[in-house]
């Protein structure tokens, strides 16, 4: 029977041993890759304000219109909810009973929901701020009012109940209050072309800005551009490298602007909601309704700076689009370079 | 592969850089481009490069004529040409390895894709502990490697390279100059413009010459 062997390897002069071996160096990490165009290099902070800047004044605008468009909307649903029937006063007329019948005949029309009589002590109120206190309706020829509710969305045939009111009362006057209405409409459509032409205005110094910014940027990054090109690197590719960085420009001051913008109004609101009742407030309610711009007006806001950023990102893309088939022209072209040979 | 009839080029209204520019740069072949300076060597690697146009005359490149090709065209067929610049070119803010990736990423390639080979090309230039050096802190001679490796990355069919060992020793122009012969061999046509007659004498190798803006080749 064989005795079993162990074989043991000899060990060779070359082999130091296991702890006499240098450690193995790892391998080299790569750094994880950085962007083509440094942040760095590009004035992002001038344009960041500047954009923050235009989007606040956007967003002002917006906010603005959509408020004044929202009292124009609610006077004008306020007064052409109702009409007016005024009867003037004459020598042995039975106001009263003139009142009624101009009040059931208004009634008698499809449209109408209710009519009220302006009492003496009513219409003395009317008058108080004219004539002072303590007036007596008997002594002066004071037109009367009936006031008759109606339908805003299936208005009562006017020129029907005019006729008919001439008819039976010839002293009566309806007044459907179209003129104030439509002033109201015309004014409300030109607050909104006033808040669109400043709108327009502020995007257009916007884009402006962002050209000559990127233009700027352009320059500056020359040798960029120019090794991209020599590498092969089509326009596109160069654009989207550039427009990343104006994307997150604008992304950040049109946030920026557009979040200052809402804390306006909603600091407003709260002003407003805090002053209730006192005489300033009253006056600024009466001119500009309420400072609350609702869920719409925000939305609104949000979409502004979306529409700044798209816009400043698409400006950056086409500028930069145009400057690098330019500088390939002239980069091309022997007759408009300024490159000597070697 | 590249043709070259009658090719005319000046600046502006000055004298004729290059006057009747008449040769061709077959596949596989390798050639140096010399001359005294200021003869037009970096102009004519500029209308190989296609980045410039010629005054007049015919350039066929890669069998199109190059004046009837697209602007958009244009970066495609680059893609097919390698070049290094005397002065490098790289771009500060990016290491050694972003460096030498740049046409591939430009590309459109995944960097999972370049990994491998971008390290490999660079431990063969001698920079494989260098890669995430920026160029500042590099050598002359290092810059023109990582010049180098960046043209060579994407296996170009043309190589152009502009005074390409002017910042080596004479080991590591050697050595590239050994890298430019083993990269045409594998297929890649060379051009090596150069001030050298060292360099030229280690190859047998054609010669284009260019004085006073006409060029005379020496087979």
């Amino acid at each position: 029977m064989n005795k079993p062997t162990t074989t043991r390897r000899k060990p060779t002069a070359v082999t130091p041993p296991p702890e006499a071996q240098p450690a193995r160096r790892p391998p080299m990490r790569v750094r994880p890759t950085g962007p083509i165009v440094p942040p760095s290099n590009i004035q992002g902070n001038a344009l960041m304000v500047v954009i923050a800047i235009m989007s606040f004044l956007a967003c002002l605008t917006l906010g603005g219109v959509s408020m004044v468009r929202a009292t124009a909307a609610s006077w004008q649903s306020q007064i052409s909810r109702e009409i007016t029937i005024q009867i003037k006063p004459e020598e042995n007329f039975d106001m009263d009973a003139a009142l009624i019948k101009a009040r059931d005949l208004a009634l008698s029309f499809v449209g109408t929901r209710d009519g009220k009589i302006m009492d003496d002590q009513a219409t003395a109120r009317l008058l108080e701020p004219w004539l002072g206190t303590g007036l007596d309706l008997a002594e002066l020829p004071v037109p009367r009012l009936v006031i008759v509710t109606i339908d805003e969305t299936s208005p009562p045939d006017f020129e029907a109940m005019r006729a008919q009111l001439a008819r039976a009362i010839p002293q009566a006057f309806l007044d459907d209050h179209r003129t104030w209405v439509d002033r109201l409409v015309s004014m409300a459509r030109t607050t909104v072309l006033i808040g669109t032409a400043i709108l327009s205005l502020v995007f257009v110094a916007m884009v402006l800005t962002v050209v000559f910014a990127t233009r700027g940027t352009l320059s500056g990054n020359r040798h960029i551009v120019e090794v991209l090109h020599f590498v092969g690197a089509e326009a596109s590719f160069v654009a989207k490298e550039f427009q990343m960085h104006f994307l997150k420009i604008s992304l950040k001051g049109s946030a920026a602007g557009g979040i200052l913008a809402a804390a306006v109004f909603g600091a407003a609101s709260f002003w407003q909601g805090r002053t209730l009742a006192t005489p300033q407030t009253d006056q600024a309610t009466a001119l500009f309704g309420t400072f609350s711009i609702g869920w719409m007006g925000y939305l609104g806001i949000f979409a502004t700076m979306l529409v700044i950023a798209l816009l400043t990102t698409l400006t950056a893309r086409i500028t930069v689009m145009r400057t690098i088939d330019e500088i390939d022209l002239i980069r091309s072209d022997p007759a408009r370079t300024d490159n000597l040979p070697d | 592969m590249i043709h070259f009839e009658n090719v005319g080029l000046r600046y502006g209204m000055g004298p004729e850089i290059l006057r009747d520019l008449t040769f061709d740069i077959p596949k596989r072949s390798f050639q140096f481009l010399t001359g005294p300076s200021g003869a037009g060597k970096t102009t004519l690697l500029r209308l190989l490069l296609m980045s410039l146009k010629p005054t007049r005359g015919l350039i066929r490149m890669f069998e199109r004529d190059v004046s009837r090709i697209p602007r958009n065209e244009l970066p495609m067929l680059r893609r097919r040409v390698g070049i290094v610049f005397q002065d490098f070119r790289l771009l500060d803010h990016l290491t050694t390895y972003e460096n030498v990736a740049l046409p591939l990423r430009v590309r459109g390639k995944d960097e999972s894709s370049y990994k491998t080979d971008v390290l490999e090309l660079l431990k063969w230039v001698g920079l494989g502990e260098r890669i995430n050096v920026l160029p500042p802190v590099l050598s002359g001679g290092e810059k023109q490697r990582v010049a180098i490796a960046r043209a060579l990355i994407d296996r170009p069919e043309v190589l152009l390279a502009d005074e390409p060992t002017g910042n080596v020793d004479p080991p590591m122009a050697k050595r590239l100059l050994n890298l430019f012969m083993e990269l045409n061999r594998l297929g890649t046509a060379v051009v090596i413009a150069t001030h050298d007659l060292g360099l030229m004498d280690q190859v047998d190798a054609r010669r284009m010459i260019l004085t006073e803006g006409r060029l005379d080749i020496y087979e």
